[in-house]
């Protein structure tokens, strides 16, 4: 089934998301305020170490010209007399130093601890959100995404999104936040050597901008690539004993070698372009390097350090290389977060995604009885589907009736059952149980009165016990068991380990589960979509005594392969293209229908002529 | 500088299975794979990192010469110093650019190195594996060989394009910088030597604290995302049942857990980055601090390259030694970043080399099939040409002579027992004959044996005990590619390739035309949904023909044997998904297509069986029935008791 895209917006996409961050608000708040802090001290630090060992030179005797304000006011601040011990300053300044280095640990590590809390705990939200959306789901939704996307959407895409929204609160805010405060230092330590900065910024932003714009389309194409190569391979490996038959080990390898020998080259050309990346972070570093040195020092010694000390110099490498640095983060950041992009608008679509199947108001919420009346009923699972899958559908079944239905592949028998306990929703006509429309019915009221064994099967790990409480969460053990006798299963303990998806019980026995499960709802009707294929015709036989005898007022639908299956039903119905094509008893289609014939001597032949 | 691209799709690293500890002697035989095929552009990349590096952390040379001459220039003015400044500057511009240009050589030849590398280890995996028994499928999970070729691959990218790399310059660099640091002030590298110990020490203890967590929460991930799969997959179920609710609040309880074993696997994760920076940080002041009070102290710098007392020179030597802490810190942080990535690296590289290193298919069969020309004698010769006769070809090593087998079809097996396990014996004594032409079935339980036989005619697996014969030769003497080549296989889990419709049916003969692939569709009685497909048969098929229904890949699979026109055809369960009114016009099909052919069918529904010359009940890998269907159903036996329905099969 194909699958259709929604094109949904950035801004939309982003809103949506957000809705899921909820209680996470406040340590996704407080993450950025802490690296905000984080970042302040660690620009101020270097500043510090400029003043300290102006400081030390001053009182060390060797500073020639006058000391900063700064200096003055400190030096004056620890000593009445103007001039305190070298000894003194210095421990003050460490003192200093030491705590503003504390302080920007701690910050840094209480970001990085409520960066985890909002972003678990959003990826939380997101999975909890999806989920919950998913159960509220209809057949056509699930039928639009498949199961797999859906697990995908959950698992994969979820983790990628969190990925990005960590790295969005901690380095997405971090290295603005880093630019601006080293700028800012940097010309408040001296406006005039700050300039230098305004060229090699530029550059390098200039420069990844153009690397990346380059790169990341490439780099969205050759993933692609890449996880089709994968895909190739794991068919292979699934069609190994094809491959093997048809001794095409040769030919795989030739296919799969020149792939990947083309994802090789694509790669390759891709890196290429990102292997600019680290050469021009350094041309802008050494640049703006010499820059400092051959400006910083002619400054210094033409005004004699009165305009720049050669004690600043050192700070001013520090903050070049803390702002390119910087730059170089929030591009590499920018890649991933624009590549979970993909993964973000899969996670909307779900969560947009709306069903229409939903319970109306004021709906009723009582079944009266298991009769079924189908009124002109037309249905197609997709819109702009050319063909209708059911046409013209009239069909009246009294409650505690039983009805066989009958036809090909394809024809539309599992369809037609499920839009009575409205799995899916009819296009045109309409659809009465009890006389009163399903559509009217409170959707669970409706669904606890129509129980259904569908044809795919399914038992969840857990004890046989908590599988059967399935069909009623309330059931007794000697409930179950009862459940189980009709359902022809007498040597079950209700403690066995059920495993993921029923794969330690045989095929006859998991159908026989699931039956026992669905009676166990006591439904006004039940509903069999081909659920005794794998059960031996004797036993099928006695199932279907069984629920003659025990429920009798239940209205029961067989979908069935077997002419066997459905030979003493009340009412045997003939499916051929989406449309009822006969109606009757087993006698009365044996002898006018040739469908019937044909299907009946092709299972019956030798026993025919063997009497 | 981390260059982190992330190439698998952003997060899987730590995903899929649990961590697990490399081989001994993985990376000697990684390095040695790495270096036998790339001699020239590994040691152009080491070059060039040797040079960047070293002149890379040259910086805080130049600043010590500069601080001296501006100090000089500040007292006897510019012109007395320009001539040395210039000098410098020139100095320092030749190194830098040396650097840079050492630098894109370097991350050019490693991007090129690291794709050409990988694409010899993917191509290397794959062909070996082509090469590998069934039984290796049998026992593996696919998704734990495609991790070989996703997170493994991914894991030795990682390894090759980033950590050998980066921890072989920061060798260099650290190396560089100690001679520096030595060379200026022994105290100095006395506290820059106390801060890497406790670096060391924090990355220890945060870090293993950190994998313990992580650990945790791949555990309650696997959880979580193992409910999610076996829930999404019955979300049919949990609707028709109205279980959404109870469902829900399950979730709720898994994914809690999941957020709680995440969060503190990120907080160890999320802090260790900020302490390694601040250490640093605190080096940095602690190295000013000690400079300044050896200053204040009036103690002589102490160095390799000699002693100073000039308090001015101290606080130059001082303040160069400055950015050689960040930058040593900085190497030390970086290498210590790059542990978990080495460890997984390395952990995928074993992988990768086990299975390199699984025994292939082993095939010790002398007996060809050839081309051959029958004349009207019986005497048959060898031949280049399409005669449409084909001849075992069979030299006999005792005397030399070649002597010619026609290609007919007749299977024999004798007393053959087997298992796939040595202690659990499968099939036991089973002896049948299969005649050109005949049709042979197998019905069972599940387990009965009847797919094990067939594994045992295309040798998929050996026989324990007893003989095979095709044509009476020991298909044990038969090449396994031409014993192959001879048999028409048709499986229950039909695999499609993607490609067009076309393609795949010509899967079965390279050589077929167009024309022929469509009558052999025809037979299979696929033309008439083929040509209702949207583009008929150019309709491409995507991920196992999803677009197409069970049954309707069958068809095509039935084609696809159609094509290769065997003399021996194996139906296992070829159309359980097809109604029984299909199934009879297919069968009508197949019955003309098989006409004069050797055939086994194995099917579940009777009815697909019924007009087979001889029918095998298998139980427990004994044939406890033999006889047509008629003499089966007059013996009142098990196939009567299966026919009538009183014995469920499965």
């Amino acid at each position: 089934m194909k699958e259709k895209s929604i094109k949904v917006g950035f801004i939309p996409t982003v809103k949506k998301l957000s809705q899921s961050i909820r209680e996470y608000k406040k340590p996704s708040l407080l993450a950025p305020a802490f690296i905000m802090m984080e970042v302040i001290l660690e620009c101020l630090i270097p500043y510090i170490m400029s003043v300290l060992l102006e400081t030390m030179r001053y009182l060390s005797g060797t500073l020639e010209v006058a000391p900063s304000f700064l200096v003055n006011k400190i030096c004056y601040l620890l000593s009445t007399s103007g001039k305190p011990q070298l000894l003194v300053a210095i421990l003050f300044f460490g003192a200093v130093l030491v705590l503003c280095a504390f302080l920007s640990l701690t910050f840094g590590a209480l970001a990085g601890k409520y960066c985890a809390i909002a972003s678990s705990g959003f990826a939380k939200n997101l999975r909890k959100d999806m989920y919950h959306k998913i159960q509220g789901f209809s057949f056509s939704n699930i039928d639009k995404f498949s199961s797999s996307s859906l697990v995908t959407r959950m698992t994969t895409d979820v983790t990628n999104v969190e990925m990005s929204y960590q790295m969005i609160i901690r380095t997405a805010v971090r290295s603005p936040f880093m630019l601006i405060f080293s700028l800012t230092m940097s010309f408040i330590l001296n406006a005039r050597m700050a300039l230098i900065f305004l060229c090699t910024i530029p550059v390098l932003a200039i420069g990844l901008t153009l690397i990346m714009v380059k790169a990341i389309p490439f780099f969205n194409k050759i993933f692609k690539k890449y996880d089709k190569l994968n895909e190739s391979v794991e068919e292979n490996i699934r069609n190994m004993r094809v491959v093997k038959s048809y001794v095409r080990e040769d030919f795989e390898k030739e296919k799969f070698n020149k792939s990947s020998e083309n994802v090789k080259n694509d790669f390759t050309k891709a890196e290429k372009i990102i292997a600019f990346n680290t050469p021009l972070m350094n041309f802008c570093t050494y640049g703006g390097l010499v820059a400092i040195y051959v400006i910083g020092s002619i400054l210094i010694i033409n005004s004699k350090e009165t305009l720049l000390k050669w004690t600043e110099l050192q700070s001013f490498m520090t903050y070049s290389f803390q702002m390119l640095m910087s730059l170089m983060m929030l591009s590499m950041i920018m890649v991933m977060i624009i590549m979970s992009v993909a993964s973000s608008k899969r996670i909307v679509e779900v969560l947009n995604e709306e069903s229409q199947i939903v319970s109306k108001e004021n709906a009723v919420t009582e079944v009266k009885d298991g009769s079924i009346e189908f009124n002109n009923v037309k249905f197609k699972y997709y819109k702009d589907a050319e063909r209708f899958t059911l046409e013209d559908i009239d069909l009246k079944i009294e409650s505690g009736e039983t009805v066989g239905i009958l036809g090909a592949t394809g024809t539309g028998k599992s369809t037609l059952v499920q839009l009575i306990p409205r799995l899916y929703d009819v296009t045109e006509g309409s659809i009465k149980v009890a006389g009163i429309n399903v559509k009217d019915y409170d959707l669970d009221t409706l669904r606890n009165s129509v129980a259904m064994v569908l044809q795919k099967n399914v038992l969840f790990s857990g004890t046989l016990r908590e599988n059967m409480q399935w069909g009623n969460k309330d059931a007794t053990d000697e409930e179950i068991i009862h459940a189980l006798t009709l359902a022809q299963i007498s040597n079950f303990q209700l403690d066995k380990y059920i495993e993921q998806a029923g794969a330690n019980v045989s095929g006859g026995q998991k159908q026989r589960l699931c039956i026992a499960r669905a009676l166990l709802k006591n439904p006004k009707i039940i509903i069999f979509d081909d659920s005794t294929s794998a059960v031996d015709t004797k036993t099928d036989a006695l199932i279907r005594k069984a629920l003659k005898e025990y429920i009798p007022t239940t209205t029961k639908l067989i979908i069935a392969q077997r002419i066997s299956s459905v030979q003493d039903a009340d009412k045997i119905i003939i499916l051929d293209s989406g449309k009822i094509v006969a109606k009757g008893t087993h006698e009365e289609l044996l002898a006018s229908n040739d469908i019937y014939q044909e299907l009946y001597y092709s299972q019956n032949k030798v026993g025919n002529e063997n009497g | 500088m981390a260059r982190g691209m992330n190439m698998g799709r952003g997060g899987k690293g730590p995903h899929g299975r649990p961590m697990q500890k490399a081989k001994k002697g993985t990376l000697p035989r990684l390095l040695k794979m790495l270096f036998s095929k790339n001699k020239k552009s590994i040691f152009a990349i080491s070059i060039c990192i040797v040079l960047a590096s070293v002149t890379g952390v040259a910086s805080s040379v130049f600043l010590e010469h500069l601080l001296r001459l501006i100090n000089k220039g500040v007292e006897s003015g510019l012109d007395a110093v320009w001539g040395s400044l210039l000098t410098l500057f020139v100095v320092m511009g030749t190194v830098y650019l040396t650097s840079i240009v050492c630098n894109f050589l370097q991350t050019r030849f490693l991007a090129t190195l690291t794709q050409k590398f990988l694409h010899q280890v993917r191509s290397s995996v794959f062909n070996k594996m082509q090469s590998l028994p069934i039984k290796f499928f049998d026992t593996n999970l696919t998704g734990n060989i495609m991790s070989s070729y996703t997170n493994d691959t991914d894991a030795l990218r990682q390894l090759v394009s980033q950590s050998i790399p980066h921890l072989f310059s920061a060798g260099i660099s650290i190396t560089t910088l100690l001679v520096i640091m030595f060379s200026k002030s022994l105290w100095l590298s006395f506290v820059m030597f106390l801060g890497v110990f406790s670096m060391t020490f924090v990355t220890k203890k945060i870090g293993g604290n950190s994998a313990k967590y992580f650990v945790r929460q791949q555990k309650s991930l696997a959880e979580e995302e193992g409910f999610i799969q076996e829930m999404i997959q019955g979300q049919k179920v949990v609707k028709v049942f109205c279980h959404e609710e109870q469902a829900k609040i399950d979730f709720d309880k898994k994914n809690n857990q999941l957020c709680h074993d995440a969060t503190s696997a990120h907080t160890f994760a999320n802090i260790l980055m900020p302490i390694m920076g601040n250490i640093g940080n605190i080096l940095y002041v602690l190295l000013a601090f000690v400079g300044g009070l050896l200053v204040a102290l009036n103690v002589p710098n102490l160095s390799f390259s000699g002693l100073e007392y000039n308090s001015t020179e101290f606080l130059i030597i001082i303040i160069s030694f400055l950015p050689i802490s960040k930058q040593f810190t900085g190497n030390v942080s970086q290498c210590s970043q790059q542990i978990n990535s080495i460890v997984m690296g390395l952990a995928g590289a074993s992988r990768l080399f086990e299975l390199m290193d699984q025994e292939p298919e082993v095939d010790e069969g002398y007996v060809t099939l050839v081309r051959c020309n029958i004349d009207k004698d019986g005497v048959i010769t060898e031949t280049e040409e399409r005669t449409g006769h084909w001849a075992w070809k069979h030299p006999h090593k005792a005397d030399g002579t070649v002597t010619y087998t026609e290609l007919k079809g007749n299977i024999e097996m004798f007393n053959v027992d087997f298992g796939y396990v040595p202690e659990r014996i499968v099939l036991k004594d089973v002896t049948l004959y299969a005649k050109q032409g005949q049709k042979i079935a197998f019905v069972g339980a599940t387990g009965a044996g009847k797919t094990t036989i067939t594994n045992l005619i295309n040798r998929f697996y050996d026989i324990a005990d007893g003989k095979i014969r095709y044509d009476g030769i020991n298909i044990n003497k038969i090449k396994k590619a031409d014993l192959r080549r001879s048999l028409g296989i048709v499986l229950q889990d039909t695999n499609l390739f993607t490609g067009t419709v076309m393609e795949n049916i010509r899967y079965g003969r390279l050589t077929a035309t167009d024309e022929e692939c469509i009558e052999a569709a025809k037979l299979a009685y696929a033309h008439d949904f083929i040509t209702r497909l949207p583009n008929g048969y150019n309709t491409l098929l995507t991920a196992d023909g999803a677009n197409l229904s069970q049954g309707q890949r069958q068809l095509l699979s039935i084609a696809r044997a159609a094509v290769k026109d065997a003399p021996v055809m194996i139906l296992d369960e070829a159309t359980s998904s097809i109604d029984t009114r299909t199934e009879a016009l297919v069968q009508k099909g197949t019955d003309r297509l098989m006409e004069g052919r050797t055939v086994f069918v194995i099917a579940h529904r009777l009815s697909t069986i019924q007009n087979a010359n001889v029918i095998m009940v298998l139980e427990k890998g004994e044939i406890i029935e033999r006889g047509s269907h008629e003499e089966l159903i007059a013996k009142k036996g098990k196939y009567y008791q299966l026919y009538t329905g009183a014995f469920e099969l499965e």
